[in-house]
Order: C-alpha cells, then sequence, then structure tokens
C-alpha cells in the first residue's frame, strides 16, 4: 500500500502536468512548430529512438563519470577544509567566486584550450560545475563534529586518520548525499552545456540542437523530457546508495 | 598511601583574546588505586579541564599529573571517559558503540570476546535487549548507561566522568548512581568524577573534592567515611546530611571568592 502510493501518486502528478500542458497548447490553438505538445512527442521517440538511445548513453556516461571525478576531488576538498581552518579561510571565497562564475562563459575557454577533446571537454564541465556542493557539504560536516567523539576517540590513543575511518567519515554521509543529490542535476547541466554549445557536439545536447536547426520542435522538447528522465534515473539512484550508506539518519515516521 | 592518581600544584591559563585566563591555580589531587574521587565546585571553575589533564588530552603549564607512576604526557589509551552529552554513533548498533573502544585498544581481539564482555557490560546495567536498538531508539538514561558501558568495556585503570548524570531527571540520576556503584564493585578502576551535585559527590565518592572558583585551587577535602554498599536512604541519615552542610558552606565559599575576583 505505502509502496503503491510511493509509485502511484509521483505518476498522476506527472500525468496531471502532461495533461495541463496539452491543455494549454490545445486552448491555445498553437502549431507544433511554435510549441510542442506532448501528444507530438511519441512520434518523435519513434522516429528517432536510436538516436535516443546512443546520444542518451553519451550524455550519461560523461555525466557519470564527471560526477565521479567530482565526488572524489570535492570529498578530498572537503576533508581538507574541514580539518583544517587555514585552509578554510583561504580557500572559502576562491571557491565561492568560482561557483558565481556562469560555467557557459567557460565553455569557449575550454574549447579552445583542448581543442576536439570533446569527450574530455564535457567530462570536465560536468565536473566543474557539480564539485562546489559536494566540496562545502563535507567540510562543514567535519567542522561541526562535536568534540566529544574525537576527546572519546583520542584518549584511547586513537590516529586522526582512524578518528576519521571510524566517526567523521560516516557522520558527513548524510551531508554528503545531500550535496549529490543537488550535484547530480548540476552535472546534467553541465555535460549539456558543452554538448549544446560546443560545433559538433554528440549526445543529447547535440540532438536537441539539430532539432533546433532543422525546426524540429516535437524532437526537442522529447530531447527535454528524455534529459528530465536522465536525470531522475540518476537520482534515484542516488537516493538508493543513501538509504544503503546513510539509512541510519533518517528517523522512523511516526 | 600511594596515589595512584597524583596532581600537585598544577597551573594552567587558556590563551585568549584578551590575554591568559587562568582556570587551574595551585590544583592538587590525590586518589588511590581503586578509589573513586568526586570533584565539585562552581560552574566554570575550570573542572573540565580537569578530565582532560588526567587523560591526557593536554598538558598544563606547570605543576605535574601522575597516573601509575608515570607522568601523563599523551593519551594513556587505558582511560575511559563519559561526559554528559552521551555522544553514541547513530549508525551503529548499542552493542557496536559499546565495542568501539575495544575496536582502537585491542584491535586483535576476537570478535566473539569483545561481544560477549560488552554483552557483559549492558547486562549490568540493565540493558540487555537493547543492545540490537540504534541510540535514536533510546532514551536518555539509557544512552548514559551505554555510555558508561562503553567506558569501561576495555577495563580501563582509569575512569573520567564529566557531569554525566547531568541532564538526567532525579529518580533516573538515582538509579544511574546504583548502577555506577554496583560498576565499581565489579570493575577495577579508579575513579574521578566531576559534578555539581553535592548528593552524587557524598553517594558515589570516597572523597570529594571541593575547587575554588576560577582559577581553581583544591579549597577542601572531604573523607566520605560511609560503607561500599550505600543505598540511597543513607542520603538521609545525619551523618550524611552533616557532610552534606559541610560541603554546602564550602561552595558557599568559593563562591564567595569567585565574586572576589570579578
Amino acid at each position: 500500500m505505502e509502496n503503491a502510493q510511493k509509485i502511484v501518486v509521483p505518476l498522476l502528478a506527472i500525468l496531471a502536468f502532461l495533461g495541463l500542458w496539452e491543455f494549454i497548447v490545445w486552448v491555445n490553438g498553437w502549431p507544433n512548430y511554435v510549441m510542442a505538445s506532448p501528444s507530438d512527442l511519441p512520434a518523435a521517440y519513434a522516429r528517432f529512438w536510436n538516436l535516443f538511445l546512443v546520444m542518451g548513453w553519451q550524455t550519461l556516461w560523461r555525466t557519470v563519470l564527471g560526477l565521479l571525478i567530482a565526488v572524489l576531488f570535492g570529498t578530498m576538498l572537503g576533508m581538507v577544509m574541514g580539518f583544517s581552518k587555514l585552509a578554510r579561510d583561504a580557500l572559502y571565497p576562491l571557491l565561492v567566486g568560482f561557483n558565481a562564475i556562469p560555467k557557459a562563459t567557460l565553455v569557449p575557454v575550454i574549447a579552445l584550450l583542448f581543442i576536439g577533446q570533446h569527450d574530455f571537454n564535457t567530462v570536465l564541465m560536468a565536473f566543474l560545475i557539480s564539485f562546489f556542493p559536494i566540496a562545502v557539504s563535507v567540510g562543514i560536516g567535519l567542522s561541526t563534529l562535536e568534540p566529544e567523539y574525537r576527546d572519546i576517540l583520542r584518549a584511547l590513543g586513537a590516529s586522526r586518520f582512524t578518528i576519521f575511518r571510524k566517526i567523521a567519515l560516516p557522520k558527513t554521509l548524510p551531508e554528503f548525499f545531500g550535496a549529490l543529490k543537488v550535484a547530480v542535476t548540476l552535472a546534467f547541466i553541465g555535460t549539456n552545456l558543452v554538448e549544446i554549445v560546443s560545433p559538433h557536439g554528440r549526445g543529447l545536447g547535440a540532438l536537441f540542437k539539430s532539432g533546433e536547426t532543422n525546426g524540429d520542435y516535437p524532437l526537442m522538447f522529447a530531447v527535454l523530457i528524455a534529459l528530465a528522465f536522465l536525470g531522475i534515473v540518476l537520482y534515484y539512484a542516488v537516493v538508493a546508495l543513501e538509504k544503503i550508506f546513510a539509512g541510519w539518519a533518517e528517523r522512523p515516521a511516526s | 598511601m600511594t596515589k595512584f592518581i597524583d596532581i600537585s600544584g598544577v597551573h594552567h591559563a587558556y590563551k585568549t583574546k584578551h590575554g591568559p585566563l587562568p582556570v587551574l591555580d595551585g590544583l592538587d589531587v590525590g586518589v588511590p588505586k581503586g578509589e573513586f574521587c568526586a570533584v565539585v565546585g562552581p560552574s566554570g571553575c575550570g573542572k573540565s579541564t580537569l578530565t582532560r589533564l588526567i587523560s591526557g588530552l593536554m598538558r598544563p603549564d606547570s605543576g605535574v599529573v601522575i597516573v601509575d607512576g608515570q607522568e601523563v604526557t599523551s593519551p594513556r589509551k587505558t582511560v575511559g571517559m563519559a561526559f554528559q552529552n552521551p555522544v553514541m554513533l547513530e549508525w551503529r548498533t548499542i552493542l557496536q558503540n559499546v565495542m568501539l573502544p575495544l575496536e582502537i585498544v585491542a584491535p586483535g581481539m576476537k570478535r566473539d570476546a569483545a561481544e560477549a564482555r560488552a554483552m557483559h557490560l549492558l547486562e549490568m546495567v540493565g540493558l540487555k535487549g537493547f543492545e540490537n536498538k540504534k541510540p535514536s531508539e533510546l532514551s536518555g538514561g539509557m544512552r548514559q548507561r551505554a555510555s558508561l558501558c562503553r567506558a569501561i568495556v576495555h577495563k580501563p585503570d582509569v575512569l573520567i566522568m564529566d557531569e554525566p548524570f547531568g541532564a538526567l531527571d532525579n529518580f533516573t540520576r538515582e538509579d544511574l548512581w546504583q548502577t555506577m556503584r554496583d560498576l565499581r564493585a565489579a570493575e577495577p578502576f579508579t575513579c574521578v568524577l566531576i559534578t555539581h551535585d553535592l548528593r552524587e559527590s557524598v553517594f558515589l565518592g570516597d572523597q570529594v573534592i571541593v575547587l575554588s572558583g576560577r582559577p581553581a585551587r583544591t579549597q577542601f577535602v572531604l573523607d566520605v567515611d560511609l560503607p561500599a554498599d550505600r543505598t540511597i536512604d543513607i542520603l538521609y541519615e545525619p551523618r550524611a546530611v552533616d557532610m552534606l552542610h559541610i560541603l554546602r558552606d564550602q561552595i558557599r565559599i568559593a563562591q564567595g571568592r569567585d565574586g572576589e575576583v570579578h
């Protein structure tokens, strides 16, 4: 019953959204070269299904790879900032400043630096856009560790690494996964930014671009929906991991 | 009599923005092996600094801290600690929480033996049946019981407690005093208890040390001449009431000195 509710209710919400979309297009009498409606999409998928599979896969693996690098780098940066006040003071303004830069402006810079390295550029952008929340959350998680935790183990002669492994790391996991959920969607934005903006792109972003070039609105919206679908899949993959590794943080509903 | 914990002439000041802040100014504490020493004093007088000195988490500016015949210069590994906040690792079960010190101090210990030891203690404090629960499922008093088990699971020679029962209601607190008394009879540790509850200090202590207001020095030492198998009722007998009166007067003096300083 509870599980049915978890699946049925969001599905109904999605259907209601699609219905509203269809209704607005119909009421305004927009033709499909002005605004596509949901009923246009199945035809687009049927026509280009093989492209969707190939491009979707390209977008997915680049995003996931960029995200993995962001997790590694973000966690290390967060550890440095969490354990050292000096590093925290030094790096925070730099990081916040970097994060404030619209990443679209970096696309030409990266494209010039690594000409033709299309896969590399895309993964790099997915990484650049998504490591920030991870670094901040790990840093805050570590720097707010209650001193009693540390004292109990330090009084037993435990090393800093042991304290990190036994206490700080698991204690930071809920914050880490919270940040990872944000990072997942950000990484998708990074990947698509490069795929759309750079010439001869690949992936769903390039498919979107070709839809735009050909004035094929149904194709463009079909790409957007496919992106949303990938985003949802990846997000819930993170939720599943969170349940396994940080499920203890969830209080039973009462 | 030789002292197992021997602190003499300790002075310490914390560095602050407004210059050094002296917290200990002539601290003397001597506890024979296996005895229970309760330390009371006005709040903010440096009692918690004392716990960090004995555990080796910090060193004093001057004076010596000797435990078991050796000067304490770094964490000794054979101490157990319990705090007012019974910090538990929320992702572990109660049993796994209690076993934590064994993983650090005796990494080679067989899991069965470690579990048996932890279970034995949990049973003694009345937590049998709760070993597989998560800390968030336990009440404050139960968490504190588990925290006591964790503090002594590795058979420390010194147990240091910093207001461990301070956040509990009165009846739960009295229950835990009795649990503490029973643990003491069964386990061979020398104990230093920081508290601001005079009844607690008389019920549990073999001696009660009164610290003056900040900066703290040893102002008064009371020998608690009561049998080891005390019950709560003893606190209402004249000899215990007399002791409480003496301690109350000493605290008043301690607070008076505090008033002069500020």
